[in-house]
């Protein structure tokens, strides 16, 4: 078996005054602005990406038209895959989206909120591209259905909506399975409790996702450095780490990550001329 | 011209080649075009069978559920095999398995969907259980046959997938990939101007340019 572990830098992408940035927070709070999302997907596709995640962090609904014109900008950029996710609620707006040149479409809380729409999305655009992004957090009392031990305490995970906001009640681990019985191609799994520490990756959280799908399980937040992606590879079955603020803020580079991966021992393609 | 400054093979454009993108509904088409238009084609996106037999080249994508497609197709079909007598096609991705015999995919039990026959093949449901299914990501190619489309691509090298079915076994397989199983990921006709690739070339980096440079340059000069 020769199938790659992917790493994916990932870009959160919102308007102000009209101008598109890329933004970093910790937590899910504290955006800071750290670029231009073009410019950014441009050195990634040249620095051996082996994706691109691209997510609209935009409120207001009219930016999102221009988002459409900076989803088809950064599109032209790249001849590696690209993911696009944020505020996507229907399966006309995944259509409009993969017309823009997103080759798979991220849902997170539309599909939480009517499980139907992965059905539906999944039959008419195929599994492939179709990508349930789950927002955890954890939980320390006695609601939830699947246990695990972080810290030292034993707790569970909760699917947290709208960037983060809202809490749904509903276990992780049960929704993953149920995404991907419904027709998830790929899981994309981040951690409110990781997110822009740099700490490393929600291990626990990661390893119970991974047992409970047999769909491919990208990892997200708290990435902080190539040992942080070997961790997540070697004590989980993830088949792909995503990263934001290490890209952006110019700590490592793609290459640097993969490097790193390939000398112990990761399979990870390298050959990106 | 020296070797310092002859531009790479996949760099290399080829100006007169008509390739013809099928639009049948379902594909994402705009990757493909790009892909395309980057090797120095000038691509034409058509929704009429009638235009496809003027095409220098023509070329086949699709997602989602062979059968789904296969439907969709319908339409195209009389069209698409008189063109690929003697025009040169390509098919990615589900557009590949559509050139083949035969699918699971869609298809009642014990059942199968047809398709254009174009090569022998047949495809099923890559098994799950020692790996995850779809199949998505960066995998080796491992190469069968030689054939001018592979010119510059490496035994070894490393293209895009991402796909729940596939045809295990094509005699006329110009690459294979393992994931789980041997698969095809390449294969062509006997005659070798009708080709496949299960993987995606418009979005496999520089073995993919390399990939749909070699077949403009192969379309502008089959027939010559």
């Amino acid at each position: 078996m020769t199938l790659t572990k992917r790493i994916i830098p990932c870009l959160h992408v919102a308007t102000e005054d009209g101008q598109p940035g890329v933004y970093s927070g910790v937590n899910f709070r504290d955006l800071e602005r750290l670029g231009k999302p073009v410019e950014l997907a441009r050195s990634y596709n040249e620095s051996g990406a082996d994706e691109l995640v691209f997510l609209d962090i935009t409120a207001s609904s009219e930016d999102r038209e221009t988002m459409l014109d900076i989803v088809s900008t950064v599109a032209e950029e790249l001849f590696i895959p690209l993911t696009v996710g944020g505020g996507v609620r229907s399966t006309e707006d995944i259509n409009a989206l993969l017309r823009t040149g997103a080759d798979k479409i991220s849902i997170n809380t539309a599909a939480l909120a009517d499980p139907s729409l992965v059905d539906a999305s999944a039959r008419t655009f195929g599994s492939q591209c179709i990508v349930v992004a789950i927002d955890a957090r954890r939980r320390f009392d006695w609601d939830g259905e699947h246990y695990t031990t972080a810290d030292g305490e034993s707790c569970w995970y909760e699917c947290v909506v709208r960037g983060g906001t809202d809490p749904t009640g509903v276990d992780v681990v049960s929704w993953a399975a149920e995404a991907a019985d419904r027709g998830a191609g790929e899981l994309l799994v981040s951690s409110i409790e990781a997110d822009g520490t740099r700490e490393g990756y929600e291990i626990p959280l990661l390893e119970m996702v991974c047992d409970a799908v047999s769909v491919p399980v990208i990892a997200s937040s708290g990435c902080g450095s190539p040992a942080d992606a070997y961790e997540v590879f070697t004590r989980t079955d993830a088949d792909a780490a995503l990263a934001a603020s290490i890209f952006h803020a110019g700590d490592y580079t793609v290459r640097d990550v993969k490097t790193s991966l390939a000398d112990r021992g990761v399979p990870v393609r390298l050959d990106h001329a | 011209m020296t070797d310092e400054t002859a531009p790479p093979l996949a760099e290399t454009t080829v100006d007169t080649v008509d390739v013809t993108l099928v639009d049948y509904g379902l594909g994402n088409l705009g990757s493909l075009q790009r892909g395309l238009e980057r090797v120095g084609a000038t691509v034409n996106v058509s929704s009429d069978p009638d235009c496809l037999a003027r095409a220098d080249a023509l070329v086949l994508s699709g997602v989602g559920a062979f059968a789904e497609c296969a439907r969709r197709l319908a339409p195209f079909r009389d069209a698409l095999l008189d063109a690929a007598a003697d025009t040169p096609l390509l098919g990615v991705c589900v557009g590949f398995q559509l050139l083949l015999t035969e699918s699971t995919e869609g298809a009642p039990e014990g059942e199968t969907v047809a398709g254009l026959d174009l090569i022998p093949g047949s495809v099923e449901r890559l098994p799950a259980d020692a790996v995850r299914v779809p199949h998505v990501g960066w995998n080796r190619l491992r190469l069968e046959r030689d054939h001018p489309v592979l010119a510059g691509i490496d035994d070894g090298d490393y293209a895009y997938f991402v796909h729940s079915y596939g045809a295990p076994a094509v005699d006329r397989a110009l690459a294979a990939c393992n994931h789980g199983v041997e698969f095809t990921a390449m294969a062509a006709n006997e005659a070798g101007h009708v080709l496949g690739t299960q993987f995606h070339p418009e979005k496999s980096a520089g073995l993919g340019r390399r990939l749909l440079g070699n077949f403009v340059r192969f379309a502008a000069t089959f027939g010559d």
